[in-house]
């Protein structure tokens, strides 16, 4: 039976884990490589590594560090953070990446899309949606959050999966950082979509997450903070959502 | 030596990164004389099927596979091009394994929607060689596959989702999975170790 899958986040700035409290005070966890390999061997399902480097730079340390997590982490991994080209995304299969995640440049150009999954398939190309509400209605922000645009959350997510994404990871930002759960009734929305659905920002517990994989109907549950801090290690979670039914890999 | 069939399907790291994991020395080529020469020869792969296949024939690979008589394992796509046919570009393959590769089908299930492409971790079953020398039914291999190979009297192990189908395959001295050991964590590196250490 497919399980549901439990994934570590690692945001990364210039080669180290930080992890942004409403992407904000960002604050060191530790090297992103050993920290993969842990998260790993304690039975995480996949990995996504997010690049918040701000510089060129900082870039072309990711792409040294990606080659670094493939050789490493016998797990699949994704990648995202500044994505913004067809070469953008090649470059990080070529250092081992199993996926990728695109975010801001898709909204600005859709056809990011259709150029990435044509190239290297849907199974390489998620859509990374970040929304927040706004009178009741979700709006697709990019920049961390920070710009509102003119999508709608579930038009966007359509055109994302008709335009070729694979799988999409939203992130809810009213509930991104606060450990307050996640709004289950819009994952279970977004789950009528016939691809995964990843649900991300807000995990504070395991209840919230179980909720997240049934009444969100979430194929996958993403976090940061209570994996970094230990507050709840993913044996512990793993084990406590077998406990509640729900298919897990031990 | 090891072999690594290298036919311009894309990444071929993942499979390299593995094999360094396991310590094993390893060749990436589309050469046939080296090919016969290996003790050990992997077909990955991943895009699409029919392009793949077009592939292996403009290297001449599509006559050359057939005939190795040292251990030989598709993963996934190449798993696919080692059976009858596929769906995917209705490809004609190599027919090694006496089966045909076929869309899933996704839909409704007793679990609830089924989506496609299957992607993730899920159960293997019904093991049977020694590829999975060790391991124990239902143990969990990562899936990323819209295509998948029907059951037959080669299928060493089986993945339901929806219907059944052939996780595994094996015959002589061919073998093939669906799911990519080289991503599968210590299941993975186990299957990766007995396809190493199978006697020919």
């Amino acid at each position: 039976m497919l399980a549901k899958r439990i994934i570590p986040c690692l945001d990364i700035r210039d080669g180290q884990t930080v992890k942004g409290i409403h992407f904000e005070e960002l604050r060191r966890v530790g090297d992103p490589v050993e920290l993969g390999a842990k998260y790993a061997a304690e039975g995480a399902d996949e990995l996504v590594y997010l690049d918040i480097s701000a510089t060129q730079e900082g870039r072309r340390t990711f792409t040294d560090l990606v080659t670094r997590i493939a050789a490493r982490i016998d797990i699949p991994f994704t990648v995202g953070g500044g994505i913004a080209s067809v070469d953008d995304a090649g470059r990080l299969l070529d250092a081992g990446a199993d996926k990728v995640t695109v975010n801001s440049a898709a909204v600005r150009d859709p056809s990011l899309i259709d150029a990435i999954a044509a190239k290297y398939g849907s199974q390489f190309v998620v859509a990374a949606i970040d929304a927040r509400t706004v009178d009741g209605r979700w709006v697709v922000t990019t920049h961390g959050g920070r710009r509102p645009t003119e999508r709608e959350l579930f038009t966007w997510a359509r055109e994302a999966v008709d335009r070729g994404a694979g799988e999409i990871l939203f992130t809810s930002m009213d509930h991104d950082g606060t450990k307050n759960g996640y709004p289950c009734e819009t994952f279970a929305r977004l789950a009528e979509l016939p691809v995964p659905i990843i649900a991300s920002g807000g995990a504070g517990t395991v209840d919230h997450i179980a909720e997240v994989l049934t009444a969100g109907r979430a194929d996958a549950a993403l976090a940061a903070s209570i994996f970094h801090y230990n507050e709840t290690p993913i044996p512990t979670l793993k084990q406590a959502l077998r406990e509640r039914g729900i298919p897990v890999r031990l | 030596m090891i072999a690594v069939v290298d036919y311009a399907t894309g990444n071929l790291r993942s499979v390299a990164n593995a094999l360094h994991r396991a310590g094993a020395e390893f060749t990436l080529t589309a050469d046939p004389a080296l090919l016969r020469a290996a003790d050990r020869v992997i077909l990955p792969g991943v895009g699409e099927a029919s392009s793949a296949m077009a592939k292996l024939r403009e290297r001449e690979l599509d006559g050359v596979i057939p005939t190795l008589t040292c251990p030989v394992l598709g993963i996934c796509i190449g798993m696919q091009l080692m059976c009858l046919t596929s769906e995917e570009g209705d490809a004609r393959c190599m027919g090694i394994f006496p089966t045909h590769v076929r869309r899933l089908r996704g839909g409704a299930s007793e679990e609830g929607p089924l989506k496609v492409p299957h992607v993730g971790w899920d159960t293997i079953e019904g093991l049977r060689t020694p590829l999975f020398d060790g391991l124990h039914e239902g143990s969990f291999v990562y899936y990323v596959h819209s295509f998948a190979a029907e059951t037959c009297p080669a299928t060493i192990a089986t993945t339901r989702y929806g219907e059944s189908f052939s996780a595994a395959l094996g015959r002589r001295n061919f073998y093939g999975v669906q799911f990519h050991p080289e991503k599968s964590g210590a299941t993975g590196a186990a299957i990766i170790r007995n396809f190493l250490n199978l006697h020919p």
